[in-house]
């Protein structure tokens, strides 16, 4: 059985940002982590909004891309759209993110993403993002 | 509730207004993530502000496309909306995204720089309407469109204990 590694996971803009894969569940979803450093410092001392939503889009793609490896499917990610919902501030310390599928379909997904740092059940934003899953160019 | 973008706009007429956005985005991405972004100041009106997100091959999105990362385009579009906040109000003031939802239309072009322009068409006592949209190029062919609500973090009025 092929499992992901952590860099097949990531795109280059994910890991430029310093996102990694900090481990996985029992049912494999992956849980993402960046530490809190310049590259992700808005207003002093909290992470910038655009960051946080980045790391949240890293953990959708990184469970879609799981979750389509294990059904043998392949296919090109495009996003179509994310809303984030910003529920506290970012601190100075590391955040996480996973990701849940609502709905997989043949040419689109739908997800759920959470972010948090202290507590999972605390986080300090969410999102809902449509992926489309085009073929993959020959 | 009075209307506090008209108040405002009323006693900025005839006056310089304070807040530069070609100065203030120097300021802003000397550091941080703007400033790990690359982000430069691009064009301003009285309630907008457009910024540049110059490529970087380093900021590509799915392995084995040249394409540009859809995280970027976010962090843009939230700096812009802040950016155009700030015009508006004509003064720095923290705030804080509550939410941000962009729609991606259109892939950006390979070796292109992205623009950011965002619109601030609302402003009350604690919270900024914005509404913008990402081109790289010509802005009446998008790559994005956004909608944002941004709350002002510390508004006027009692001050919070521990706030």
């Amino acid at each position: 059985m092929a499992e992901p590694t952590d860099m097949d996971a990531l795109t280059p803009y994910a890991r430029s940002l310093g996102i990694r894969l900090e481990r996985r569940e029992d049912d494999g979803t992956p849980v993402m982590r960046v530490e809190f450093d310049e590259t992700v410092e808005g207003r002093p001392g909290h992470y910038h909004g655009g960051a946080t939503g980045g790391l949240l889009e890293t953990a959708g793609y990184a469970l879609l891309r799981t979750e389509l490896e294990r059904r043998d499917r392949s296919a090109l990610l495009k996003p179509i759209n994310i809303t984030v919902q910003y529920l506290a501030a970012g601190k100075s310390q590391a955040t996480y993110a996973k990701a849940r599928i609502t709905k997989l379909g043949r040419r689109s997904a739908n997800l759920t993403v959470d972010a948090w740092q202290d507590d999972p059940q605390r986080p300090i934003a969410t999102a809902v993002m449509n992926v489309l899953m085009a073929e993959p160019q020959g | 509730m009075r209307n506090d973008s008209a108040l405002l706009g009323s006693a900025m007429t005839g006056k310089t207004r304070k807040f530069d956005p070609a100065e203030a985005t120097k300021f802003f991405t000397a550091r941080g993530h703007s400033g790990w972004l690359g982000l430069t100041y691009s064009d301003h009106g009285d309630d907008w502000v457009e910024l540049e997100l110059p490529w970087r091959e380093d900021l590509l999105g799915e392995e084995g496309q040249r394409v540009l990362a859809s995280g970027p385009i976010l962090s843009l579009m939230d700096m812009a909306s802040g950016m155009a906040i700030w015009r508006t109000m004509d003064e720095f003031s923290a705030i804080a995204t509550l939410d941000l939802r962009v729609d991606y239309v259109r892939p950006a072009r390979e070796g292109a720089s992205v623009f950011g322009r965002s619109q601030c068409y609302r402003l009350t006592r604690s919270a900024a309407f914005v509404r913008g949209l990402a081109h790289d190029g010509d802005a009446e062919d998008p790559v994005a469109h956004i909608q944002a609500v941004f709350m002002k973090i510390a508004p006027q009025g009692p001050v919070v204990p521990n706030g």
